[in-house]
């Protein structure tokens, strides 16, 4: 490996991407050439290192230090100060969201310190396309135990005493599942990656893909050992182009390296992956629905049993995991089953990688211990609600989870006491929810998305969906009646007790969870006719009290629409007929006085 | 003696309905051929104990064989679990979700076709959940598209939907109907497609790809949206259809009927003739349709042989000519070039007179031909007829024409 005195580990991924990382780097590389410091200084191009909402982002290593929001004119002054002089730029350091303390090095930034590196271990640490730098942080070692050193029993014992749960949403212990498809007889089996990602705003295993191809290739053959299979393919959403490439350059590097393909490692164990580009239907990450994709025909998902473990693709035994699952297993194979288990919970162990976004200071993806507060996600790693606002709730599990209020923001990250509270650990998607949030509405934007994307195959997902929209809708509209409350539990409760797939046993959650802990906010559209959010158009009516106006005038010459009257020295008036609700007084008003 | 008690042991006994014959000990133990017997039973025994397990359903122990789904466990004991995608001989789909029953310990309800039955498995076919969520379910499919024109609907009285609205109580009042989203299709001398009577229980699927294994249609679009489509959503007359109507007869509901469903008289006013299909020599089971001396519809006979319930588009709809103006009535006989109506008297006559002057003189002198459209039966006689009566061996068959 390079020589070079610094690393300068420049994030590539698909958000700094976004943001201008590849301005930034061809000026880095120019500058670095014209001052002759090539040899010296080496750029790496990493994938995500987790920190999107602050990109571009480059780690300055061995050093340590972290730069954030990087554009090419900061690119004289680094080299300058800091690759030259030594001198580090704090005007390019993270600074601290409450105390605004600029914070110099990575491991004190709150974002990083409280996460635990499993699964994603080599993220911003490696460049995922050379195969190299994967195997010097022990890549494909687990692979090599597994397969010279340990009989399929054997693997399987190990991945039992490490906890493991599917990472992909139900929480099925790996291990078991890996279980059945070994006991199930059969010549051919398969293995499956499943890189679907259908939840939106969820970004885990693209990272993962992008940041360490490797580490799934890994996992994956463990797993064929494990249940005797020869084949495996990554199924893939084609929007994921660069992980789609990066993992074609790893099959690549594998194969050339005799660590895929056949007699791999000279164990005599034959196994090779291929790709499979779906074309980002979110019920083609179900399970059936996925295999049924592979081999070309309709994602429709069909009745279990038989379960894939016994009948899977080509009704072949076949297992099914997630991109996350699979990068947790190299090491706990390589360091064992109990190492893995020794951080979690009772139920839960290891750790699990979340998508922040939302209404949150530090949107980014982040990797914590099972157990630990979702308090402690939302205020440390987070860094709290932006404008100083009201946190109001976490959706976990996207479309198919449900909302954690305030009251309940100590539950500990582990399945039962997230399902306790009525949300699911699901594949790590966490929305937060400011106080400007109507949560009647962020259930209808649900239901909207999971009823378009219902494969319409069975009668109480297909009809059942449209309904539940379709009075949500109505409930947004300032149309709901009292009825609609009985008829939204009814239509809920169906769905989620006689729907086929997991889509619609779960499309009713976020409803479900919304009614238990906001039932007012229901009522209130409702029985009121009121919005308490200020979300819902149809339901704003503007009023300026007059004991808080203060005079000012700023709703005035906010408005667009003329719809306020107003005289200096005179409390404001507000003429219902020419608003059109834009809401621009009630951002303006310094004194709360427009409700 | 023993003999009777044997059978009332048979009557009693609730495997014997199934054809297995296990006696009881007692009355083995003084059949002459006692032995073997005792030795036999020991090891049918064993061999039940090993395929055969039971399960509780409604309170009631049954047995079952390995494979066997709750569904047929249920109906061979005569409970009724209604069903609707389910469609016999092929691959169950659990789409409708109408047959969903309580199976203790299981996190949801679960949908008695697909799920196989399991060693002391307990199932509640009617529970209030059940109940509950069938209800729910057929309120669903009453109110997506168009049902709630049942007095003028072609299948009034010949539709499940209709039966399981009857059965549970249900008028389809709860939602808005979603009324028609996609135009019916008539465009072809056969099928009428009318989509907003589609249910979307997916048994004409089946039927054209499992039964018939014409792979003509499928689920297309997705959600809300989703629609029964040929390849590329186009007309039936343009896609690989076929028009072997197995989806019509699969139909639980007006969404694919006959072209003249709505002008003649619906399924239900109709009595059943059972036939043989006169077309060809596969000789298909059929049922005509009748009613004032008429034949409005046809459909294939299920569970007999040899079609099991198929037909093909001649048979199912190749019978308007039995009530064609043009159709010959009685025997015309040609005199002078010209034809004249007869009797059959008067025609039988005639014909017997000449074949007994050719016949008679010369025997190989006639030649009979008979067809691939006549049963084997009539072709033995034809056969038969030539041979003994007009005795010659020039007897042929149109297919080898
Ligand atoms: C509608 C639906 C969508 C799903 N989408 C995904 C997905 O995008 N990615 C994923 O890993 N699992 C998804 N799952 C879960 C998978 O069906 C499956 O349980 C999982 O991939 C198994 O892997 P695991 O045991 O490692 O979690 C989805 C499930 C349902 C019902
Ligand atoms: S639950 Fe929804 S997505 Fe799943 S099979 Fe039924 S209609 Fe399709
Ligand atoms: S909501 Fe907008 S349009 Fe209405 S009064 Fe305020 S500023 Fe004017
Ligand atoms: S299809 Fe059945 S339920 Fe629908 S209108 Fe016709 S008879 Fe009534
Ligand atoms: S008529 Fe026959 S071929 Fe045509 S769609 Fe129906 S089943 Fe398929
Ligand atoms: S056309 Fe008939 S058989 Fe086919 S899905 Fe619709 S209702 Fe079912
Ligand atoms: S239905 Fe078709 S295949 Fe069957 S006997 Fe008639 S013509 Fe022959
Ligand atoms: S893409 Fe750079 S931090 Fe995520
Ligand atoms: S009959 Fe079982 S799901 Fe339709």
């Amino acid at each position: 490996m390079s020589k070079a005195r610094m690393q300068l580990m420049l994030c590539s991924g698909t958000g700094c991407h976004a943001t201008g990382s590849k301005r930034f780097h061809e000026a880095l590389d120019a500058e670095l050439n014209r001052q002759g410091l090539t040899d010296e200084i080496k750029i790496v191009e990493t994938g995500c290192n987790g920190f999107c909402a602050v990109g571009p982002v480059m780690l300055v290593q061995p050093e340590g230090i972290f730069y954030q929001k990087l554009t090419a004119e900061d690119v004289p002054e680094l080299v300058e100060e800091h690759f030259l002089k030594g001198r580090p730029v704090p005007r390019l350091f993270f600074k601290e969201h409450m105390s605004k303390e600029k914070i110099p090095h990575i491991d004190d930034i709150p974002f990083f310190s409280n996460q635990v590196y499993r699964a994603m271990r080599n993220k911003g640490a490696i460049d995922p396309e050379v195969i190299d730098e994967y195997i010097a942080r022990d890549g494909y070692f687990g692979a090599a135990k597994a397969l010279n050193e340990m009989s399929s029993e054997e693997i399987i014992d190990e991945m039992l005493t490490s906890g493991l749960r599917g990472r992909g949403g139900a929480g099925f212990p790996t291990g078991l599942k890996w279980k059945f498809a070994h006991s199930s007889k059969g010549a051919e089996k398969y293995v499956l990656c499943n890189a679907d990602e259908g939840d939106p705003g969820a970004f885990m295993d693209r990272s993962i893909l992008e940041s360490d191809p490797h580490v799934i290739l890994e996992g994956m053959t463990i797993a064929a050992k494990a249940i005797n299979a020869t084949k495996g393919y990554i199924y893939c959403r084609t929007e994921y182009q660069l992980a789609i490439r990066r993992l074609e350059i790893a099959i690549a590097q594998a194969k050339e390296y005799g660590l895929l393909g056949t007699n791999i490692l000279g164990s005599g164990f034959d196994f090779d992956i291929e790709i499979y580009q779906g074309a980002g239907a979110f019920v083609c990450g179900e399970e059936t629905a996925l295999m049924r994709s592979i081999e070309g025909k309709r994602g429709m998902p069909r009745p279990r049993p038989p379960f894939p473990a016994y009948k899977g693709l080509w009704d072949k035994p076949t297992i099914l995991n997630n991109v996350e699952s699979f990068a947790n297993v190299p090491q706990i194979i390589l360091k064992g089953g109990e190492w893995y288990a020794s951080i979690g919970t009772e139920k839960s162990k290891g750790t699990k990688v979340f998508a922040l976004s939302g209404d949150i200071n530090n949107i980014g993806l982040v990797e914590v211990p099972m157990g630990l507060p979702i308090r402690t996600l939302i205020y440390d790693i987070g860094g709290g609600i932006p404008n100083k606002r009201k946190f109001k709730a976490v959706q976990l599990g996207g479309p198919s989870g449900g909302c954690v209020p305030e009251q309940h923001l100590d539950t500990l990250i582990d399945y039962e006491e997230i399902a306790k509270v009525g949300a699911i650990m699901g594949s790590g998607g966490a929305i937060v929810m400011d106080d400007r949030t109507c949560m009647v509405d962020m259930a209808r934007f649900f239901m909207d998305f999971i009823q378009d994307e219902s494969c319409g195959k069975c009668t109480p997902c297909r009809e059942g969906t449209r309904r539940i929209l379709e009075i949500l809708e109505r409930i947004c509209d300032g149309k709901g009646e009292a009825a609609d409350l009985k008829s939204l539990e009814d239509l809920c409760e169906v769905t989620s007790n006689s729907s086929l797939c997991g889509l619609g046993q779960t499309a009713a959650n976020p409803v479900l969870s919304t009614m238990r802990f906001f039932m007012d906010e229901y009522k209130a559209h409702i029985f009121e006719k009121r919005c308490p959010a200020k979300t819902c158009q149809a339901l704003l009516k503007f009023t300026v009290d007059a004991e808080k106006c203060k005079k000012c005038g700023l709703c005035f010459k906010a408005c667009p629409a003329d719809a306020i009257v107003w005289k200096k020295k005179e409390v404001a008036f507000i003429d219902t007929t020419k608003c059109i609700q834009c809401m621009s007084c009630y951002d303006k008003c310094p004194f709360d006085a427009i409700d | 003696m023993w003999h009777t008690y044997l059978i009332s042991a048979f009557k009693t006994n609730p495997l014997a309905t199934r054809g297995v014959c296990i006696l009881p000990t007692a009355v083995v133990s003084f059949l002459p051929w006692q032995t073997s017997l005792n030795q036999k039973t020991d090891k049918v025994r064993l061999e039940m104990e090993h395929k055969d397990k039971s399960m509780i359903i409604d309170g009631r122990a049954l047995r079952f064989t390995e494979g066997e789904t709750i569904l047929e466990v249920a109906r061979r004991n005569h409970i009724d679990i209604p069903t609707l995608c389910h469609l016999k001989g092929a691959t169950p789909t659990g789409a409708c979700r109408v047959c969903v029953v309580e199976v203790e310990g299981a996190r949801t309800l679960m949908t008695s076709c697909t799920v196989p039955a399991t060693a002391g498995m307990v199932v509640h076919s009617e529970s209030p959940e059940v109940i509950r969520s069938r209800r729910m379910t057929i309120e669903l499919m009453l109110t997506s598209g168009r049902h709630d024109d049942c007095l003028v609907c072609p299948s009034s009285g010949d539709c499940r939907l209709q039966d399981l609205a009857f059965r549970y109580k249900v008028k389809g009042a709860t939602f808005t109907p979603s009324g028609v989203k996609y135009p019916m299709e008539a465009a072809n001398p056969f099928i009428l497609r009318d989509f907003s009577k589609c249910i979307l229980c997916g048994r004409c699927v089946q039927a054209c790809n499992e039964v018939q294994v014409n792979e003509a249609i499928d689920f297309g679009y997705r959600g809300a949206e989703a629609k029964i489509v040929t390849k590329g959503d186009r007309a039936l007359k343009d896609s690989d259809c076929v028009f072997c109507g197995e989806c019509v007869q699969a139909c639980p509901v007006a969404a694919l009927v006959p072209k003249n469903a709505r002008l003649v008289p619906r399924m239900s006013e109709t009595r059943a003739v059972k036939t043989t299909c006169s077309y060809c020599g596969v000789g298909c089971q059929m049922n005509l349709h009748v009613k004032n001396n008429r034949v409005w519809h046809v459909t294939g006979c299920e569970e007999v042989a040899p079609n099991h319930g198929s037909l093909c588009v001649k048979g199912r709809y190749g019978f308007d000519f039995i009530a064609s103006e043009h159709r010959l009535t009685t025997p015309l006989i040609k005199e002078n070039g010209a034809f004249r109506e007869a009797s059959w008297d008067e025609a039988l006559d005639l014909t017997a007179r000449r074949f007994k002057e050719i016949a008679g003189a010369h025997a190989d002198a006639v030649g009979v031909l008979t067809s691939a459209r006549v049963t084997n039966e009539e072709n033995y006689i034809a056969q038969k007829f030539a041979r003994t009566v007009l005795k010659t061996n020039n007897i042929d068959h149109c297919a080898r024409l």
